[in-house]
C-alpha cells in the first residue's frame, strides 16, 4: 500500500490548482460526457429516428394532402423543406429542456453530484458553465445527425444549411438556460417538469411557426411566437436551409432575442447556483 | 509547535433567526485527528461545511491552511478531502469512473488519476468492484468509495462528516481500520460523530458540541477523567421504580443520574457500589458495571444522552 496522503510532501493539489481554475467547467462537461455511454443508444435512436419519421410523415404523407389542397407548398418550398428546419430546432429545444430540467435537478438533488464537485475546487460558476457546455456538445451531436440526414434527403441545402446547426443550438440555449435558472430554484419535485412540458413546451411548439407560419394565426395569438425562442431560431434556420426571405431588421431581432435570453439567463443561473451551493 | 492547519475563532452561522453555530473556537494541528462530538442538530455539519469552504460564515474568524475561505475557497478546497454525511457519488457511473472524474476536478493529469484510482481502490478494498455499478455496492462499500474519492488529490486535511452513521458494526470496524491507517500516515483528520466509541477510537482530541456551542475540550481520556468517574454502574428497576430506587441509593458512589430507563451510579469502584446497592435491599432487574465513556461526559455536561 503506497501512502495515499502525506503531510511531509507538499500537496500535489497545490501544483494542479491553476489548471482546475482555468479548466474547471470543462472537467464538469467531461464528467457528464462520461455518462453518455450509459444512454448512447436511446440518444442515437432519437437523433436518427426522429428526422426519418418527420421526413416520412411530412415529406410523403402530409405533403400529398397539402398539395392536393391546391397549394404548391408553403413559403415557396415543399412542405417537407418548410417543416424540417423547424423540427430540427424543436429537437434541440427538446434536448435542452431535458438537460436543463432533469439534468440540473439530478446534480443538485437526486445525485448531488454538484455538491461533490463544489466540495472540490470547482466553483458554482464552473458547475453551471460546465453543464451548459455539455448540453451544447450533446445538442451538436444530435442536431448534427439530424442535419446530415436532412441534407442527404435534400430537405436542407448544402452548404448554406450547415448554419442551421449553430442556430438550433442557440435556440436550444435561449429556451434552456432560463429553464435551468428555474430548475435551480426547485427544492421539492412536485411534477413541475411535467407541467412545463404541457403548458410551455407543447404550446410553444404548436404556435411558433413550426408546422405553419405564425402569420396564419390571428393577431392575438401571434405574440406567443414573438416571445418564443423556438420561433426566432426556426426563422433563422429557414433562411439558412432554403433561403426564406424576410426584412433584414427582423433577422437582427431574431439574433438579438436569442443572444439576450442566453446572456441574461446565464447571469441569473450562475447567481442562483452560487446561492444554492453556498449552504 | 507547527502552526495550525485549521483555526476557528468565535465562528457563527445564522440561518434565518437561529444560530446553528454559535461562537465555536478550536484549532487543529497538522497530523492531528480532531473530532466534533455531539447529538444531531448540534451544529457539527454546519461547522464542517464552513471549514470545507462551501458555506460562508456569518461572523467570526476562520483560517484553513493559512487562508480565509471567504477569499480563497477553491484554492482551499483543492487541498481538502471531503466525506459528506450523504454519499454523493455519481450513481450513473461505475466505481472506478467515480474516482477518475473526481480526480480531474483537481486538474490532475489523466494518467496520474488512473494510477491513483487503482491504488485507492486497493486501499478501500474495492479493487474487485472497480467495474461495478455504484448502486450495487453495500452501504459500507459506498462509504469506502467516498473516502477513496476524497483522497484522490492527496489532501492535506480530510473532513469526515458522520463517517459511519447508518453502517452495521462490521462495516464500521473496516472503515475505522482504514481511517486509522490514514491517521498513522500523518493525514490530518477532522471528523464529526455522535458515536462516543468512534470518537474514542479515532480522535486525539475533541470538542463536545451542543446547541451550536462547545461544552468541553480535550483528549477522550482527559475528558472522561475530568467529567466522569472511572466506572459506572447501570441498574434497571423497571421504568416505574427507577426514581424510587434512586432515593434509596443516595450516598452510594460519587454521583447518581436517573434516566427514564435506568439509574446510573458514578463511582471509582463499580463493584463496590453495586454491592452496596444490593446491601440496601434493592433488586435491580439487570445490573452492569462498565468503564466511563464519552457518553457519560456528554450526559454530565448537558443532562441528556447523545442518541435520543
Amino acid at each position: 500500500m503506497t501512502a495515499v496522503a502525506s503531510r511531509t510532501r507538499p500537496a500535489r493539489s497545490e501544483v494542479h490548482y491553476d489548471r482546475s481554475r482555468r479548466w474547471g467547467a470543462w472537467y464538469v462537461a467531461e464528467h457528464e460526457l462520461r455518462r453518455v455511454p450509459g444512454y448512447k443508444w436511446s440518444m442515437l435512436a432519437t437523433a436518427i429516428g426522429s428526422p426519418l419519421l418527420y421526413l416520412l410523415a411530412f415529406g410523403v404523407g402530409l405533403a400529398t394532402l397539402i398539395k392536393s389542397g391546391g397549394s404548391a407548398g408553403i413559403d415557396g418550398v415543399s412542405y417537407a423543406q418548410f417543416v424540417i428546419p423547424a423540427f430540427l430546432c424543436a429537437g434541440a429545444v427538446g434536448t435542452a429542456t431535458e438537460e436543463f430540467t432533469f439534468g440540473v435537478l439530478l446534480g443538485f438533488k437526486w445525485n448531488e453530484t454538484y455538491l461533490g464537485m463544489n466540495a472540490g475546487p470547482i466553483t458554482p460558476r464552473q458547475v453551471a458553465g460546465g453543464h451548459i457546455l455539455f448540453t451544447v456538445i450533446r445538442m451538436t451531436i444530435t442536431s448534427g445527425i439530424f442535419l446530415a440526414i436532412a441534407m442527404a434527403f435534400g430537405a436542407i441545402r448544402f452548404p448554406q444549411g450547415l448554419l442551421v446547426l449553430p442556430i438550433a443550438v442557440l435556440g436550444g440555449l435561449a429556451f434552456g438556460i432560463p429553464l435551468a435558472a428555474y430548475s435551480t430554484t426547485i427544492r421539492e419535485d412536485r411534477g413541475q417538469f411535467a407541467v412545463i412540458g404541457r403548458t410551455i413546451v407543447l404550446p410553444m411548439t404548436l404556435f411558433s411557426g413550426t408546422v405553419f407560419p405564425i402569420t396564419q394565426l390571428p393577431i392575438w395569438l401571434q405574440w406567443i411566437g414573438w416571445i418564443s425562442p423556438l420561433w426566432h431560431s426556426t426563422q433563422l434556420a429557414r433562411i439558412a436551409s432554403y433561403g426564406h426571405v424576410e426584412p433584414g431588421w427582423l433577422t437582427l431581432v431574431h439574433v438579438a432575442v436569442l443572444v439576450a435570453l442566453i446572456v441574461i439567463a446565464a447571469l441569473i443561473q450562475v447567481h442562483l447556483t452560487v446561492k444554492r451551493l453556498n449552504r | 509547535m507547527p502552526s495550525p492547519v485549521i483555526e476557528a475563532v468565535d465562528l457563527v452561522k445564522t440561518y434565518a433567526t437561529t444560530n446553528a453555530v454559535d461562537g465555536i473556537s478550536f484549532e487543529v494541528a497538522p497530523g492531528e485527528s480532531f473530532g466534533l462530538l455531539g447529538p444531531n442538530g448540534a451544529g457539527k455539519s454546519t461547522t464542517m461545511r464552513m471549514v470545507g469552504a462551501v458555506s460562508t460564515r456569518t461572523s467570526g474568524r476562520l483560517t484553513i491552511l493559512g487562508m480565509d475561505p471567504n477569499e480563497h475557497g477553491p484554492e482551499i478546497r483543492s487541498q481538502l478531502g471531503v466525506v459528506p454525511q450523504q454519499d454523493n457519488l455519481d450513481t450513473e457511473l461505475r466505481v472506478r469512473e467515480n474516482l477518475l472524474v473526481y480526480g480531474r476536478y483537481f486538474g490532475i493529469p489523466r494518467a496520474v488519476v488512473a494510477k491513483r484510482a487503482d491504488e485507492l481502490l486497493e486501499f478501500a478494498q474495492l479493487a474487485d468492484r472497480a467495474k461495478a455499478k455504484v448502486d450495487d455496492l453495500s452501504g459500507g462499500m459506498k462509504r469506502r468509495l467516498t473516502i477513496a474519492r476524497a483522497l484522490v488529490n492527496e489532501p492535506r486535511i480530510l473532513l469526515l462528516d458522520e463517517p459511519t452513521t447508518g453502517l452495521d458494526p462490521q462495516a464500521r470496524h473496516i472503515l475505522w481500520d482504514r481511517l486509522f491507517r490514514l491517521k498513522e500516515q500523518g493525514t490530518t483528520l477532522l471528523l464529526t460523530t455522535h458515536y462516543m466509541d468512534e470518537a474514542e477510537q479515532l480522535c486525539d482530541r475533541l470538542v463536545v458540541v451542543d446547541k451550536g456551542a462547545i461544552m468541553a475540550e480535550g483528549s477522550p481520556a482527559s475528558l472522561i477523567k475530568e467529567y466522569s468517574t472511572r466506572e459506572v454502574v447501570e441498574l434497571r428497576f423497571g421504568s416505574e421504580k427507577n426514581q424510587e430506587a434512586a432515593a434509596t441509593l443516595q450516598g452510594v458512589g460519587e454521583r447518581i443520574e436517573v434516566l427514564p430507563d435506568r439509574v446510573l451510579i458514578y463511582a471509582h469502584d463499580g463493584e463496590a457500589a453495586l454491592n452496596e446497592a444490593i446491601h440496601r435491599k434493592l433488586e435491580p432487574v439487570t445490573s452492569l458495571v462498565r468503564r466511563s465513556s464519552l457518553e457519560d461526559v456528554f450526559l454530565r455536561l448537558t443532562g441528556r444522552s447523545l442518541i435520543e
